[in-house]
């Protein structure tokens, strides 16, 4: 796979009126690579959500620099293909939608591009088709419920044709209805359209459904790797990380450490149920032998 | 609950009226508008009733609505027309008692003024409740365009009334959320005189303002992030097309100001 | 018995085409010292309840008698009621308005017309309950702290009302785990310290941990009323309703179904544990 987005030793620093500037993210490289979806998780304050703004240029690097494709974010002739290659959803649903009509709002970012009308229309539909949203199209977005809201700023971000979403946070101001509507909305985009992804949270059962997960803490990342691999073997690194782990492997990790040993990774309920299946059959092989 | 409320007094619908290119109704009314003031004599007053009667059954906007809409300024409706009666001179007398002078010329100026102001009412009106907020705003950045030759910032004034329009009604339900977590804190927004009121409102009016610069810059933020650079090469979705229908609006406007300019001049 | 709910039933917009109809005859109660939950998805009606528990709204019919003090009563004056009730809101720290913290707190006891003295005893009393460092916060304003920090001043604001009973509504919302585990704490230690409290949620992982008994609004209806094992017990039901059922009780109720032995009606991690040591510890069988 090849790499999308390329962060080199990349620091941000907050400028301050009165004092010294503030240093939110510090020294870190990472990669995107096309195709994958990467999880960004630390607790509020970690500098994951600075660090997903340097993604497409809405903050520049104080030091270090990030590219995307083939351009560099401070490059000002080519920032609009960097906004266009990586689309954004925020995590206040209200504060992203700018039109009074639902289709409007979605026509938002190819009216900046200048797109054909025509083609705005086919594009517009076909957006709030991929988050079924199409029967809201004439309807006014205070009237949506959060994760309706959401699925319209995807569709927005959708119509544009990125290659890379970048989530900060899309799911925090949500209830678990909502929740439950972006995750499946955004992890379809990802299976069928192959769309990259990049999701900043801190809940960790949206991570588990990721491809890779980088942790902050103070503005470094601080562990990277598959999630599972992550939260089975740096469940201490996390936990002092200001997180905790999905509830399956927190219960797997007390019962391993009483002496009960737990077979595999489970994550879930169906994994962890699975998990004591084949413990039993085990031991029922250990009493039959 | 407050976000139930339609904003503006736009009453959707798809009649002939609404369907209408929102640019043609915005020059018809500013041409209706000088109708109305134009107008003189009882046939006068006649054909343009007749045009908003018209109009009106043909927007299928119950004449209740029209008429709540004058409702607010009826006090100002009923004063002219009081006005004109008692200080209007004229030559044929009905009542004089005192420095009371009625006189049958006062009466038909006071009619008449008061009647412009209804129609001028019931008119815009008309105007608003057949057409979004945001259609208007839209049709006004398009009629306007050629201001920016002289460096008058359309698009920005056009944005800034569209994001208005947007945040009215998250603005109204948060107000609605500060006012009632003060209250819990025993705030008290009803009782007092007009200083201690006033003051009442610092626990109110700061956090909103803090929370609409908090949604200002987040909002620039997402707009940034969807390429928004101002309204150079910008394009639109939805394009307005004059049709058939606005030619016949546009014909049925210049009869009667054709009428009523007839009736002024013979 | 501070507060009494009896056929609560609250039409917003009466009388308008808008109608709608947010609670339907609901009745419970809250006991002294109690910590109750109340759950439902959006639109449940669970902030039209709490808003009559606090006496910001009234009931369009039946009612709510707090401390003997009733609601539907015109002549009843609400700010007695909202004296006793404390009401913390959704993000309150979208509320915080004043330049100083020590100022912020005050705002409350301030206006139950109290004097210097007890004001500044008070805003000190809360800070040490929301564990804010009072020194260190009084002269900052409360719009340069943390997340956490502003959330902790604007409880702080409604403790030091000293109210009997204490509303949250969704006090971890948008909070990481270490933040919400902090103030799940507190809680946990103001009703230990014999005050009642209510608490509204969506996460049934905090309801489970913390309440005495659970109540489920569905529709503006009550669906459900009982203690967490009770209600979790029908964990089929609250997944109908669009609910979800915390982890724990689901592992439980899938062992279960596949014949171990363990019992259906577990919902903390903790007893989940102590059921699985005991079913495959040493000495444990597994079947």
């Amino acid at each position: 796979m090849s790499d999308i987005i390329r962060v080199q030793d990349v620091s941000y620093e907050y400028e301050r009126a009165d004092e010294q500037g503030e240093l939110a993210v510090r020294g870190v490289s990472m990669r995107v690579k096309k195709g994958e979806w990467l999880s960004i998780l630390g607790r509020n304050g970690s500098g994951k959500s600075t660090l997903i703004k340097l993604l497409n240029g809405l903050f520049l690097p104080t030091h270090g620099s990030v590219t995307v494709g083939n351009f560099d974010t401070r490059d000002e002739n080519h920032i609009w293909d960097v906004r266009q290659t990586v689309g954004m959803i925020f995590q206040n649903p209200d504060n992203q939608i700018v039109a009074t009509i639902v289709e409007e709002d979605v026509a938002f970012g190819l009216e900046n591009l200048g797109v054909s009308p025509k083609e705005i229309r086919q594009r517009v539909d076909a957006a709030l088709a991929a988050v079924r949203m199409s029967e809201y199209a004439a309807a006014a977005p205070h009237m949506l419920s959060g994760g309706q809201k959401q699925r319209v700023a995807i569709a927005g971000a959708l119509a544009m044709e990125p290659d890379v979403l970048l989530m900060d946070e899309p799911t925090a101001m949500l209830d678990p209805g909502g929740r439950r509507e972006v995750m499946e909305t955004v992890e379809r985009l990802h299976r069928e359209r192959g769309l990259t992804v990049v999701l900043v949270t801190h809940f960790m059962e949206e991570a588990l459904r990721g491809d890779r997960v980088i942790v902050m803490q103070d503005g470094r990342a601080i562990l990277e790797g598959p999630p599972r691999e992550l939260f089975a073997k740096e469940a201490e690194a996390i936990c002092r990380a200001g997180l905790e782990l999905p509830p399956m492997a927190e219960l797997a990790r007390r019962l391993r450490a009483k002496g009960l040993s737990v077979p595999g990774e489970p994550m879930t309920v169906e994994e962890m149920a699975a998990a004591f299946g084949a413990l039993r059959r085990e031991r029922r092989g250990k009493h039959a032998g | 609950m407050l976000k139930d409320i339609t904003l503006g007094q736009f009453y959707p619908g798809d009649s002939l009226v609404h369907r209408l290119d929102p640019r043609v109704k915005l020059v018809l009314m500013v041409v209706y508008i000088a109708m109305v003031f134009l107008v003189e004599g009882f046939l006068g007053y006649l054909f343009l009733a007749a045009f908003l009667a018209v109009s009106a059954f043909l927007s299928r906007i119950r004449i209740k609505f029209l008429l709540r809409s004058i409702r607010p300024v009826l006090f100002i409706v009923v004063f002219t027309f009081v006005l004109n009666i008692l200080f209007t001179r004229g030559d044929h007398p009905i009542l004089e008692w005192g420095v009371l002078h009625i006189t049958w010329e006062g009466v038909r100026f006071a009619v008449f003024m008061s009647l412009r102001l209804v129609f001028l009412l019931a008119g815009t009106s008309l105007l608003t409740l057949t057409t979004s907020p945001i259609a208007l705003t839209d049709a006004l950045e398009r009629l306007l365009k050629p201001l920016n030759a002289l460096h008058f910032p359309v698009h920005e004034m056009a944005m800034m009334m569209t994001i208005a329009l947007r945040f009215i009604p998250t603005l109204l339900e948060e107000t609605d959320k500060i006012m009632k977590a003060q209250t819990a804190r025993g705030a008290d927004f009803d009782t007092g005189n007009l200083l201690q009121r006033a003051k009442a409102m610092v626990p109110l009016l700061v956090p909103l303002f803090v929370g609409a610069f908090r949604r200002a810059d987040e909002l620039a933020m997402a707009m940034e992030a969807r390429c928004y650079h101002g309204g150079r090469h910008r394009t639109r979705m939805k394009v307005l097309r004059v049709s058939r229908a606005d030619g016949w609006a546009c014909g049925a406007t210049a009869a009667t100001l054709l009428l009523i300019l007839l009736e002024r001049l013979l | 018995m501070p507060v009494e709910v009896r056929d609560l039933t609250h039409t917003y917009n009466e009388d308008s085409p808008f109608a709608a109809a947010a609670l339907r005859d609901v009745s419970f109660a809250i006991e002294d010292g109690e910590f109750l939950g109340v759950i439902g998805h959006t639109g449940s009606g669970k902030s039209t309840l709490i808003q009559h528990l606090n006496g910001l709204i009234r009931p369009t019919s039946g009612t709510v008698i707090v401390n003997g003090l009733d609601l539907s009563d015109k002549s009843t004056d609400l700010r007695r009621v909202r004296r006793r009730v404390g009401l913390v809101f959704q993000y309150p720290e979208y509320q915080l308005f004043e330049e100083t913290v020590q100022k912020d707190i005050a705002f409350g006891p301030r206006n139950l017309g109290l004097d210097g003295d007890e004001v500044q005893r008070r805003v000190e009393e809360a800070c040490a309950l929301v564990e804010l460092p009072f020194a260190a916060v009084r002269d900052k304003s409360p719009f340069e702290l943390s997340g956490g920090q502003k959330r902790r001043v604007a409880i702080a604001g409604v403790l030091a009302m000293e109210p009997e009973v204490l509303i949250l509504d969704e006090p971890t919302a948008g909070l990481d785990p270490a933040g919400r585990d902090a103030i799940l704490a507190l809680i946990r230690r103001w009703h230990e310290g014999g005050r009642t409290i209510v608490m509204v949620s969506h996460s049934m992982e905090d309801v489970a941990r913390l309440a005495d008994r659970i109540l489920v609004l569905d529709h503006g209806k009550k669906a459900m009323e009982g203690t967490p094992r009770e209600v979790f017990a029908d964990a089929g039901r609250l997944q109908e309703m669009g609910l979800d059922v915390p982890a724990a009780t689901r592992l439980a109720r899938e062992l279960s179904d596949r014949g171990f032995d363990v019992p259906r009606d577990l919902y903390t991690l903790e007893e989940l544990e102590e059921a699985l040591l005991r079913a495959f510890g040493e000495g444990g069988s597994a079947c």
